[in-house]
């Protein structure tokens, strides 16, 4: 009973950090129906501006923050310089930018940083409440923070209510005067920063290295399916769903070694019988 | 609007022009360099060039898919991995003949890409990328599971011997290798050619770009998308037990999603749905990441990368049509000037 409930907190924990990326994959879909396959490596780049700081003496918190704001203005960049030209490509086009971008972010990494693995520090204390570690709690504290502030954002402020709209409705959105390709911008800002906290949280439990998203990232795409990948709520829920199973598939049927297959076999199953998984929207199409 | 090639090959068609077409006279002079040139080379270079004609095939294969058919797969390093354990499984624990894996990795590769295509059919667009980018990261990890580790190998692979020339030839094993491995390309090109030319090549174009009337017509849109998933999976299956027995040696980690996006990178830089592209693209993926790290000092990632995001906002048909409509314009100006 004491693994089990051990293995569901730290579930819960790990899951926090896939519903943040996956929110991040859910803002950039909902916005653009585009997804994201940089996503994860745009993480990891932002994780090691903050070792780098943090490195060079800069206290982990304002590290935290500076690498925040910065991961938000390059998202930026990037929407602007990388994707926009190619905006309303068919998806094969896109896709294939993607990948690029994926690529030239780890090459970069490994250039810059090389390969090995490198330790992450963690702000909080060492000892463990009850089942759960102190970073354990820490991060799903910081996931909880984070994606109340998403909600207070988009549910209270004009600008989030721009946001919406600007996904929702383009033509509708720039009649009534809402820069649509400015709320773009910011959307992937936005997703970019909560790709850095996601991965500053993740790389003390994994450790960091070039490839250290790929995994996460394969979970962030479990969770938005399974919560359906229009709506951000249902891929938060998805999140802490995808890591508890992955948690206790890990450890009572497949064994560790076989993770990323759970992943797999969620994705596909999601998309097999239940395309618009457990929140989203069925969608129609009119022939 | 589905893919890319669509909107340029109409802008072709409505000029009577139907794409970049096999040249006899270049594939001679081809054939010929093929052939002759290898005799004046030494031994590494054999292997160089053996592991681009096996890129080659597998480009084709994933070309079948996404250019002709408009499946995006980004996991076909499974399907090459697959291939590769086949060919290393029957050689080290059966003592089969190597030449008898080629045709077994292909029938196991087409029967799972079959497979894999049957739930595949459902999923349009990103979330075919999506499931296949899945596979791709999973890969490794499978290959590693305990439970088949007997045949596998699981972390340090299996090793296999160089095919020695048969009949008495007096040449090297690695030169063998390449002209097993050129027959091999020759014969893989042909049927692709012959499948792609007639009545399935314009049905998987039709469905590619307008799978609605494709389907209104009589096509039969599931058969057809899983037997390309197949059929692309068997191509890119062959290549990697050919690959297998070049390198002599298979393991996990050998079979990364690099791998699947190496194919990709390709498949885009060689030209998305013509023949001739899987050549120009297997030589940029063999060449360019050395001639990047050795003589510039760039990671292959950035160079793959810079080229695939390059590509889509210069050129995305890839280099065999530029080369295409580069040549018809030569050629349809010099009338003119004359």
């Amino acid at each position: 009973m004491e693994t089990f409930l051990h293995q569901i907190l730290s579930g819960l924990a790990t899951g926090g950090i896939y519903a943040s990326v996956a929110m991040a994959l859910v803002m950039i879909y909902q916005a653009t129906h585009h997804i994201n396959f940089a996503q994860g490596e745009m993480a990891m780049f932002s994780t090691y501006l903050a070792l780098t700081m943090i490195n060079a003496g800069v206290p982990y918190w304002a590290a935290f923050g500076l690498t925040v704001i910065i991961s938000f203005l390059g998202g930026m960049a990037i929407e602007r310089v990388i994707i926009r030209p190619v905006e309303k490509s068919p998806v094969l086009t896109v896709i294939i930018v993607f990948i690029g971008l994926l690529l030239i972010l780890n090459g970069l990494a490994g250039w810059i940083y090389t390969y090995t693995n490198k330790p992450f520090p963690s702000p909080f204390p060492e000892r463990s409440f009850g089942y759960i570690s102190g970073h354990e709690l820490g991060s799903i504290v910081v996931t909880l923070v984070v994606l109340s502030l998403l909600y207070l954002f988009f549910r209270f402020t004009p600008l989030g209510l721009a946001m919406r709209g600007a996904a929702q409705n383009p033509e509708s959105s720039r009649l009534v005067g809402i820069r649509v390709g400015r709320m773009l911008a910011l959307g992937w800002g936005l997703a970019a920063a909560i790709g850095a906290v996601a991965g500053m949280m993740v790389a003390h439990i994994i450790f960091l290295d070039p490839n250290m998203m790929s995994g996460v990232l394969l979970y962030a795409f479990a969770a938005a399916l399974v919560g359906g990948i229009d709506n951000p709520w249902g891929a938060m829920v998805g999140g802490f769903i995808v890591g508890v199973l992955e948690n206790l598939a890990g450890h009572y049927i497949v064994g560790p070694e076989l993770k990323l297959t759970v992943a797999l076999v969620i994705i596909i199953g999601v998309l097999l019988f239940k395309p618009a998984g457990l929140f989203g929207k069925v969608l129609v199409t009119r022939v | 609007m589905m893919n890319p090639i669509k909107a340029a090959t109409e802008k072709s068609a409505a000029r009577g022009d139907t794409g970049p077409k096999p040249h006899a006279g270049a594939l001679i002079a081809l054939l010929a360099i093929a052939c002759v040139v290898p005799f004046f080379l030494k031994g590494y270079h054999h292997l160089v060039l053996t592991q681009m004609l096996v890129y080659a095939i597998a480009i084709l294969g994933l070309n079948i898919l996404t250019g002709y058919n408009g499946q995006i797969s980004l996991g076909h390093g499974a399907f090459y991995a697959i291939g590769a354990y086949t060919a290393a499984i029957m050689m080290d624990k059966f003592n089969l003949p190597y030449w008898s894996t080629i045709p077994a990795a292909g029938a196991i590769c087409l029967s799972v890409g079959f497979l894999f295509g049957l739930p595949a059919l459902r999923l349009a667009g990103h979330y075919l990328a999506l499931a296949t980018f899945a596979l791709a990261v999973a890969v490794p990890q499978l290959l590693k599971y305990k439970g088949i580790e007997q045949w596998t190998g699981g972390v340090q692979g299996i090793n296999i011997l160089k095919p020695d020339p048969p009949f008495g030839l007096k040449i090297t094993a690695d030169l063998w290798l390449y002209f097993f491995t050129l027959a091999i390309t020759i014969i893989m090109f042909v049927l692709a050619y012959n499948l792609l030319r007639g009545r399935i090549g314009r049905a998987l174009v039709a469905i590619r770009d307008q799978p609605i009337a494709a389907e209104a017509m009589g096509i039969n849109l599931a058969m057809y998308k899983s037997l390309t998933f197949g059929v692309s999976a068997l191509y890119t299956g062959v290549a990697g037990a050919l690959g297998a027995i070049v390198i002599q040696y298979v393991a996990p980690d050998s079979f990364t999603p690099f791998l699947s996006i190496s194919i990709l990178v390709g498949v885009v830089v060689g030209g998305l749905a013509t023949l001739s592209g899987a050549l120009y693209g297997a030589a940029f993926v063999q060449f360019a990441p050395n001639i990047a790290e050795k003589v510039v000092g760039i990671p292959p990632q950035i160079v793959y990368g810079l080229f695939l995001i390059g590509f889509m906002y210069i050129m995305p048909l890839g280099v065999a049509w530029f080369i295409h409509v580069a040549r018809r314009k030569l050629l349809s100006r010099q009338p003119a000037k004359s």
